[in-house]
């Protein structure tokens, strides 16, 4: 079932991206921080956490999962630390994405040659 | 004044005539392409769930797993391809921004370490950290704010 | 008796001939409708370098030397060389001349440089200062994508109305030399602007350069449109086409039946998915070299109108929210 959910629901965002990458002059850099932005705000009004548990990897994996998890950083480290909170709480609770793309990134740049595209 | 009329004249005009994709078919591919890849990351949660594993972990190694298959996918030139196809469906999920570093990083890499990878590794990802900290930052204010005068 | 025509125009009598071409080409488009015609279609779009760059290098000066083999020029009898490519500070076409070690002009003219490259070398020429002149230009898809757009490996998806930066390089060979095509006539062309600010959609961008430089070309030469057996616009695609049709006929002037681009003849759309068509310097230029060329010499085509379209941006520019203006500069082939 929930993997059902988590299909549609991510196929969903993604059509919905689709569209303003087609109709719209965005370009897909724009689309990205406007989804990691709407993460942290749906984050901040607490929509996102009933949508994570109706959906799962369907809000998680997109980018809006990602802005959630800046956010919901940021509120713990609030919550724990006060004021300083809001400089400790984001890029740590990002780590791991961007350690991992910045660190995995930089290790297929050993292995890997650019290639034209066809 | 004049020309400005004009110029939205022309922009108007070639609007009219740039072909954009069928909204149907293109739709219909992103949101195949994009729940796959969700539904993937689904498996994932669960699969490190039944380990034994907090949420959080579990998230961490969704989003690692996918982050590594997203940069030998780019690597190996298929994740281009996939997103030739399914458009948004391979922007959106956590593997676009994967790809959007990996990219960068393989192919700046005849520029140098530092001035070529080092410096450009994050010419197209960048945004996306640098706003989604920011944003964060910002209700972080808010909602310190809000713990301070009792709203929260 | 060469003589400046109109406002933007010269006419050549005894004109500068072209003499010979070269032409080098990338493995899409040895793979495209024109394939069979290039002097050279690579498999490797590295041309056995270490770098994009260095590979659009070695083309132009593997695309001068074959025009000078297929005129039996040696590099020291040329006088000039004129050209131009899409990169930043023209390195590609620097590093291509050294080795020919020929007295060099760089030039930018975006995808029109062909044009301008082509134009210079016809003045110099007629105006006698050097019997043989080399003009030179190239583009390549890896190199111009990385600094204008993507690294290659970035996942994107192109818009419909995007153009495909053409891996190639053409260089003419002209001079005094009697030979069966003579450049019998120029039109420099002015910056055109209507204020577009969408760098996916370059055919819209240029259109109106294309317009404006046919209209003063007809208009100093005292010609209509039917004069030409073919009106070749370098890269305005499929979109710019239609565009340029648009804005002549609001001018009178009908060039359905004698009109070509480079851009749309030089890849399959459909087989290749190039959407728009092809672009970059490249396109006009080898497009000229293998395949115009040989018309021109067998007499099929009497004399056209080549008109290279150039958008004249910077990723600066771009992102400081300019516009982003055209520019088309037209050169009178005939066959002699």
């Amino acid at each position: 079932m929930d993997y059902i959910n988590a299909f549609w629901v991510g196929g969903l965002i993604c059509a919905l991206a689709q569209i303003l990458l087609d109709r719209t002059k965005m370009m897909p850099g724009r689309v990205m921080v406007s989804l990691v932005v709407l993460g942290c705000i749906l984050g901040f009004v607490q929509i996102f956490k009933p949508l994570q548990e109706y959906a799962g990897a369907g809000v998680s994996v997109p980018l809006l999962g990602f802005g959630n998890t800046l956010w919901n950083g940021v509120k713990e480290a609030v919550d724990k630390e006060g004021f300083i909170g809001i400089f400790l709480g984001g890029f740590k609770a990002g780590a791991a994405g961007i350690s991992g793309a910045l660190i995995f990134g930089y290790i297929a740049s050993w292995i890997f040659e650019p290639k034209m595209k066809e | 004044m004049k020309q400005q009329e004009k110029e939205k004249e022309y922009e108007a005009y070639v609007k009219e005539k740039t072909p954009v994709r069928k909204p149907g078919p293109a739709m219909a591919k992103a949101f195949v392409t994009g729940g796959i890849i969700c539904t993937i990351g689904q498996a994932i949660l669960n699969a490190c769930e039944k380990a034994g594993m907090s949420k959080d972990i579990s998230a961490s190694w969704c989003s690692l797993i996918l982050i590594l298959a997203s940069v030998v996918l780019t690597g190996f030139g298929i994740y281009p391809k996939i997103a030739n196809w399914g458009g948004a469906g391979a922007l959106v999920p956590i593997t676009g921004f994967a790809n959007s570093v990996a990219a960068p990083a393989i192919e700046y890499k005849k520029e140098g370490q530092v001035f070529g990878i080092g410096c450009k590794i994050f010419t197209i990802a960048g945004p996306v950290i640098l706003y989604g900290v920011f944003t964060s930052w910002v209700l972080g204010l808010l909602y310190w704010i809000g713990t301070l005068i009792g709203i929260v | 008796m060469n003589a400046i025509k109109g406002t933007q125009s010269i006419a050549f009598s005894e004109s500068p001939y072209l003499v010979s071409a070269g032409s080098v080409a990338g493995k899409k488009e040895g793979e495209g409708p024109l394939g069979k015609y290039f002097d050279i279609a690579s498999e490797d779009d590295l041309f056995g370098e270490k770098t994009w760059e260095l590979a659009e290098g070695t083309m132009q000066k593997l695309a001068c030397m074959l025009a000078l083999k297929n005129a039996g020029v040696q590099p020291e009898e040329v006088r000039y060389l004129f050209g131009g490519d899409l990169l930043r500070q023209g390195i590609a076409t620097s590093m291509g001349a050294e080795e020919l070690q020929i007295p060099v002009f760089g030039l930018f003219g975006a995808c029109s440089t062909s044009g301008e490259a082509l134009a210079l070398a016809a003045m110099t020429v007629a105006a006698g200062y050097g019997d043989l002149v080399l003009a030179a230009t190239s583009s390549h898809f890896g190199s111009a994508e990385k600094e204008f757009r993507f690294p290659l490996g970035y996942a994107n998806q192109r818009p419909l109305s995007s153009t495909w930066t053409v891996t190639g390089s053409g260089a003419f060979l002209v001079g005094k030399k009697k030979s069966r095509v003579r450049i019998s006539g120029v039109t420099i062309g002015k910056i055109v602007d209507y204020g577009l600010k969408d760098s996916q959609n370059m055919g819209a961008c240029m259109a109106p350069a294309a317009c404006d430089t046919i209209l003063q070309n007809l208009m100093d030469f005292g010609r209509d449109e039917k004069d030409y057996d073919r009106i070749i616009t370098g890269d305005l695609g499929y979109v710019g086409q239609s565009i340029l049709f648009d804005l002549l006929r609001k001018k009178g002037l009908d060039i359905k039946e004698n009109h070509m681009d480079c851009g749309m003849t030089i890849f399959d759309q459909q087989t290749q998915h190039t959407n728009s068509g092809g672009s970059g310097c490249g396109c006009a230029a080898i497009t000229l070299a293998a395949y115009i060329m040989p018309q021109l010499i067998s007499g099929e085509w009497k004399r056209i109108l080549f008109v290279p379209t150039g958008a004249l941006m910077s990723t600066v520019s771009f992102n400081e929210g300019e516009s982003v203006p055209g520019i088309a500069h037209g050169i009178v082939l005939e066959h002699c």
